[in-house]
């Protein structure tokens, strides 16, 4: 526990400048990939330098993504497996919604749907990572037929899409459920936030101090 | 060429054979894809490979390199035992009812008069026609007499059946017979075929016969003189017609007039055996001019140094012992007896056949002086380049002078196309450095040499100090001057023949045509046949009319064409002997009541009305074109077939005479011809359409389109030696070997030879050492060094050659 | 290139907004490639080098007449040989490849690069290398495999059927230097006339397959072939029988794009609506007491 008796820490520094750096760069991505993706979002290429250097830049700041968000997998990976609750919660998810968490069974550090994020964008970042390698053709142009090109192409779009939904369920749930954002800025979470969210997590952080 | 590029369009069938005219004249070839495009022409290609020509044939045979004369001797055989012959023109226009004399034979392939000793026809008395007591040639207009001409080619060519031309040729029998039957449909007076030739028929010991074999086969059509027909010749450089028309042969002066022997010591001797009397009645014999155009070049050469009293300066000019051939010179080179060599234009360590030898010969010359545009082989034949040129430059001791010279886009000048269309070209930018043209280097030398002279002596030195020099900057000659000169002129004034109180020409004037000339010294002409080309009306060749008023691709006012502007050659027999045209649609000149008319110049006087029976071919004095060619060839006056010197296999006609048995063979080159059993492959050599010979290896874009030397082998030939696209082979013969990448095509199949399959290999010329291609071993490492027995046209198209696989060559060394 | 003005362009890459619609006259022009008539020469490929101050490396010889071997961005057309056995007889039968500029361009839509490809009024496709980002998706829009991604500055290149000539009233140079005429060019009706007769000539000559390689799946071509074999097109060296935009291609630069945005924008939207109608899940002071117990507690 922490050292505030009134918080519960939830994630170590270097958890957080890890997700912080997936975050900065997912974003990147997002911004620059959209740019190249729909026309009417070409003037995003400004951020980055143009056209040519978006084209450069963009799978670089994908090789920081996937080796960032490999750390945050195998930090995160054994919290992440399906329990008997997670149903139960999933199949609960309306009331959730509605701010209604009454009845629910206890959680340990993630919630289901966190846990689909996780497991979402752990699919999906591999799916972009593979599809951008056949993609970067200043390095792997030889290496794959257009026609692989060409599904690569798709895969890669559909796959950025899926990503960006995740996230922005992933940050919109930050921002709805409030003091979760601490967790990720300061670490920590208050007590009340551990015990309404997180029960079974709370009670082992508890019993750990 | 007898026709023009330009009329190939109005031919109906185009046989290319010999030439790959897609490949080595695309432009040109533009014509036969007009014909085919819009006069429904078709396109026969007989060839060795299946080549870009082929590409776009109706028709495609393969024959075995160094076969033609059976495969056209099967042609005539066809020709005339089907009835598929011009009569009417073979009786009016070739000799084909001169009775021939007794003394002719041809047993178990050999003429009469053959010395076994000297290797010649020493006795060719009986080759020529019975003559009677005016000395005309006896006729037969029956045609029954077996000595007639067409009797005699009957029987001489019986011997070559479809299964004897497949036998010796490879071309299978139903294709063969396909193509006759192509031919022989051009007999009829409304259609003809044009015949596209190149290097592929002269390249041979056989050569000049396998040309002579095809005019036959014209003639028997009767597609001479006929738009749309013709023999052509394909030319290889923009200018070698020009060059050989300014005298090419070491025997020949300007305008195929002849160097004296050393036996005609005097202007009578010389003159003696060029009377050309006509011998048949009432013929022009145009050669009986010789006088007229020999005085008059004489007189263009040394000027008032030519006088009636001293023969026209008659002793001034050389007189041969023999002919000084390229093989002959490197032959000469090798065996030490020669000292210094100009170059000029011309990159003998890649031209001449047998690397091994030249490059030997270069290196005991003294002085060795290359003019050039390009970095060539030649200058550099004393550098190591590994194994591309493996020689030690410590041992050779020539000295080597390189004078870059412009090229044709640097300086002006006129040249002279395959149609014999002399055209003028402009100057289109500065040459680059230190460059100079060859006339201002020729000029620099030649006052070199007469300052020497003036200074010296010498045993002789009146023709170097007399030569006419009458420029007006004698430095640096203006090429336009020079045509002029060539052209001719009016040394003094000329009275009217008709009228002599009249002036034909004042002094100075430029002769109108060589109609004109005099054997009085009165008149001066450097090249009588280009006497037109400059006159009191200006530079002819700088016309650019690109007008056909009849749609014929005459196109009269463009540049002008020797003869005379002719266009077409002999176009006097376009119509019949009373001077119709034979048929509407191949009307071309004809006799309209009183003279003669078409859209081009006719043969000789338009006013000679057709009952005066003035043959078409003005140039024999019997006026008529030969199917038997008297004297005219070394090795008979029928084509026979020989196998090449590299011979595949025992001639089937007559095997104790395989090859040509008149062929030179210097004594240095006994053993330096190969046996099928060490090297059991054809080879022949070619030409890519993406370069031209030597030079464009120095061009970045031709090397962009074909970078490397490769060798064509067919798939059977690959498999068995293992083999795949990209490899590299040796490829041996008697004379040496190089290495290659293969190139593996079906476009070369095997073919079957005397029962046998017979696989064909080829190699292009063009890659060297130097330029910016990748490095190659010149090919001419493995030619052999001999030539045609009439013209010494070295036998590169075919020899036999092993062949295997191998390692890449090392990287050469470095040069300084 | 954009030599030509912007009036004439007729479409233009990654753009949302509508071209000039006023220009109506331009011809639409078309080059003809007749195989049959073709002898391999390449002059057309060295005027193609020449015009367009391309200077190809000289490369090796792979043991084929295929020089450059393939497609470059410093050869923008090579000439393809194939050699076909048909029963007994061989033919030699030889492509000039390059750009076909198709009237549905598939790199033109596949483009992200706003005016990076144009399609000009008279069907001419054209890539403008100040606009091109190198992102190599025309080369996967392409039914063709034509534009190629140069190594040293990123950027694609193909043939512009010398707009830079066209525009001025000049045949593209390898038109103009094509020694036996088979390479024609003017207005695409007139081709597919000339064409007519070819193929009649053809016919004629016992090639009843001829015919004209105006493909309609990519909207037809501005550079069009007559094939002696027109039923088998593949046969000359790979030229596609039935060449169409990949679906993939359709997908992804088709429906997808609207698709995609609208999924991101109902995401947004979504959440918004949520948090103004359920508003924040915030932790009451029950909670935190409730919390505050069980941590003295233990977790009791």
């Amino acid at each position: 526990m922490s050292e505030d008796k009134n918080v519960v820490a939830r994630y170590t520094t270097a958890a957080r400048i890890n997700h912080w750096i997936t975050a900065v760069s997912l974003i990147l991505l997002a911004l620059s990939g959209m740019a190249l993706f729909h026309p009417s979002l070409f003037f995003l290429t400004n951020l980055f330098g143009g056209g040519q250097a978006t084209r450069a830049i963009h799978p670089w700041i994908g090789v920081v993504l996937a080796i960032s968000f490999l750390g945050l997998f195998f930090r995160f990976f054994t919290l992440n497996f399906w329990k008997r609750e997670d149903t139960v919660w999933m199949k609960n998810l309306g009331k959730v919604i509605n701010n209604n968490e009454e009845g629910l069974p206890e959680l340990g550090k993630y919630n289901a749907g966190q846990k689909l994020v996780f497991w979402g964008q752990s699919i999906l970042i591999l799916l972009l990572f593979g599809s951008g390698i056949v993609l970067w053709d200043v390095y792997f142009e030889d290496y794959t037929t257009i026609d692989q090109k060409r599904l690569a192409a798709v895969v890669h779009a559909l796959c950025a899409i899926g990503a960006i939904l995740i996230w922005i369920v992933h940050v919109y749930a930050a921002i709805w459920v409030k003091g979760t954002l601490r967790a990720m800025t300061r670490g920590s979470v208050t007590r009340g936030w551990s015990w309404k969210h997180h029960r079974k997590w709370f009670r082992q952080e508890v019993k750990k101090s | 060429m007898t026709n023009s590029w330009n009329d190939i369009k109005n031919t109906d069938l185009v046989l290319v054979m010999g030439g790959n005219a897609a490949e080595a004249h695309p432009c040109g070839f533009k014509w036969v894809v007009e014909a085919k495009a819009n006069n429904g022409a078709k396109l026969i290609v007989v060839d060795p490979r299946f080549t870009r020509t082929a590409a776009v044939a109706d028709v495609y045979a393969p024959i075995r390199p160094g076969t033609d004369i059976a495969f056209l001797s099967g042609v005539m055989r066809y020709l005339l035992g089907n009835n598929k012959i011009q009569q009417e023109y073979t009786k009016a226009y070739t000799n084909a009812s001169y009775l021939v004399k007794a003394g002719y034979k041809f047993e178990d392939g050999l003429f009469s008069g053959f010395d076994e000793g000297r290797k010649a026809y020493v006795d060719r008395s009986g080759w020529d026609y019975e003559f009677d007591e005016q000395g005309m040639a006896k006729v037969d207009e029956t045609l029954q007499d077996p000595r007639c001409v067409i009797n005699l080619l009957k029987a001489h060519v019986e011997r070559y059946t479809p299964e004897m031309v497949e036998r010796i040729c490879g071309t299978p029998k139903d294709k063969f017979l396909k193509i006759c039957e192509m031919i022989g449909t051009t007999s009829t007076p409304d259609r003809t075929m044009t015949s596209m030739y190149a290097l592929g028929w002269t390249q041979h010991t056989t050569g000049a016969q396998n040309i002579r074999s095809m005019a036959m086969i014209q003639l028997l059509l009767g597609n001479m003189g006929m738009p749309g027909g013709g023999v052509n010749a394909l030319r290889g450089h923009s200018n070698v017609q020009g060059i050989t028309d300014l005298a090419l042969l070491s025997t020949s002066t300007p305008g195929y007039l002849v160097l004296p022997t050393e036996k005609e010591t005097t202007f009578a001797d010389y003159m003696k055996s060029r009377a050309f009397k006509p011998i048949r009645p009432g013929q022009t014999s145009f050669w009986q001019n010789y006088g007229k155009f020999f005085v008059s070049q004489q007189k263009s050469f040394f000027g008032a140094a030519a006088t009636k009293d001293n023969d026209w300066a008659y002793d001034y000019l050389p007189k041969f012992d023999t002919g000084y051939d390229t093989l002959k010179i490197v032959d000469l080179m090798a065996a030490g007896q020669m000292t210094g060599l100009f170059c000029q234009g011309l990159n003998l360590m890649m031209a001449a056949p047998d690397k091994t030898k030249v490059q030997a010969g270069l290196s005991k010359l003294k002085w060795l002086v290359v003019i050039d545009p390009l970095e060539t082989e030649t200058a550099r034949f004393w550098e190591n380049h590994g194994e591309y040129n493996n020689v030690d430059p410590k041992a050779i001791q020539t000295e080597v002078i390189v004078l870059p010279t412009t090229t044709f886009a640097e300086d002006e000048g006129s040249a002279t196309n395959s149609s014999r269309v002399i055209m003028w070209h402009w100057k289109a930018a500065e040459g680059p450095g230190e460059v100079r043209s060859d006339i201002e280097i020729m000029s620099d030398l030649f006052h070199r040499l007469k300052t020497a002279y003036a200074k010296d002596g010498g045993a002789f030195p009146d023709p170097i100090l007399n030569l006419t020099w009458n420029y007006s900057n004698p430095r640096n000659p203006d090429p336009a001057e020079v045509l002029k000169e060539i052209n001719g002129y009016a040394v003094e004034d000329v009275p009217d023949p008709a009228d002599p109180s009249k002036l034909l020409l004042r002094a100075g004037q430029l002769l109108p045509n060589f109609g004109v000339m005099r054997d009085d010294g009165k008149t001066a002409s450097g090249c009588w046949i280009y006497t037109g080309v400059y006159t009191e009306a200006g530079n002819m060749s700088m016309r650019r009319d690109a007008s056909d008023p009849t749609g014929r691709g005459v196109f009269s006012n463009w540049g002008f064409a020797w003869p005379a502007n002719r266009r077409v050659l002999y176009n006097r027999a376009s119509a019949d002997p009373n001077g119709k045209p034979w048929s509407e649609r191949k009307k071309y000149v004809w006799w309209n009541g009183s003279r003669w008319t078409g859209p081009d110049v006719p043969d000789y006087a338009p006013t000679v009305a057709p009952d005066k029976a003035v043959g078409p071919f003005i140039m024999n004095p019997e006026g008529t074109a030969r199917l038997f060619a008297r004297t005219a060839l070394p090795d008979g006056p029928f084509p026979e077939h020989y196998e090449p010197m590299d011979a595949y296999i025992a001639n089937p006609l007559h095997p104790k005479v395989t090859t040509n048995p008149v062929v030179r063979v210097f004594a240095a080159d006994a053993k330096a011809f190969g046996k099928p059993d060490k090297f059991p492959i054809v080879a022949t050599s070619y030409r890519l359409t993406e370069h031209f010979h030597y030079w464009t290896k120095n061009a970045h874009t031709n090397a962009v389109l074909q970078p490397e030397l490769f060798v064509e082998m067919g798939e059977r030939l690959a498999k068995a030696k293992g083999v795949k696209d990209g490899d590299w082979v040796e490829v041996t013969s008697q004379r040496g070997s190089i290495k290659a990448k293969a190139c593996v095509t079906k476009r070369l199949r095997p073919i079957m030879v005397d029962g046998k399959p017979c696989d064909v290999l080829g190699i292009p010329i063009h890659y060297g050492f130097v330029g910016l291609t990748r490095k190659a071993h010149p090919m001419n490492v493995l030619t052999p060094p001999v030539g045609d027995a009439s013209v010494q046209t070295p036998e590169y198209k075919a020899f036999l050659v092993d062949v295997k696989k191998t390692t890449p060559p090392a990287q050469s060394p470095a040069v300084a | 290139m954009a030599t030509m003005q912007s009036l004439d362009i007729r479409r233009r890459s990654a753009s949302t907004e509508a071209p000039p619609q006023v220009r109506q006259s331009a011809i639409q022009v078309a080059k003809l490639i007749d195989v049959s008539k073709c002898i391999g020469c390449k002059a057309c490929q060295a005027a193609c080098l020449e015009w367009n101050d391309l200077k190809a490396p000289i490369g090796y010889t792979d043991g084929t007449y295929d020089n450059p071997t393939d497609l470059t961005p410093t050869s923008w057309t090579v000439m393809r040989f194939t050699e076909y056995e048909r029963g007994d007889d061989l033919e030699w039968l030889i492509r000039k490849d390059g750009c076909m500029h198709c009237d549905d361009p598939g790199c033109l839509k596949a483009c992200p690069a706003p005016g990076a490809i144009v399609q000009y009024t008279n069907g001419i496709v054209d890539f403008v290398s100040e606009n091109c980002i190198g992102c190599g998706y025309c080369v996967k829009g392409c039914p063709f495999n034509v534009p190629r991604i140069s190594k040293v500055d990123r950027k694609a290149y193909k043939c512009t059927l010398c707009v830079d000539r066209v525009s001025v009233g000049q045949a593209p140079a390898c038109a103009k230097v094509c020694p036996t005429q088979a390479i024609y060019f003017g207005s695409k009706e007139d081709m597919i006339v000339h064409a007519e007769h070819r193929i009649a000539d053809l016919k004629s000559r016992g090639f009843q397959k001829s015919g004209l390689y105006n493909p309609p799946g990519v909207g037809g071509t501005h550079v069009m072939y007559v094939l002696h074999h027109a039923d088998q097109p593949s046969l000359y060296a790979g030229l596609p029988d039935d060449p169409r935009i990949s679906p993939m291609v359709g997908f992804w630069k088709g429906v997808m794009k609207p698709l995609s945005l609208a999924a991101i924008a109902f995401a947004g939207v979504f959440g918004f609506l949520h948090y103004i109608t359920k508003g924040p899940n915030e932790v009451s002071d029950t909670d935190e007491r409730k919390a505050d117990e069980m941590a003295k507690g233990k977790g009791a």
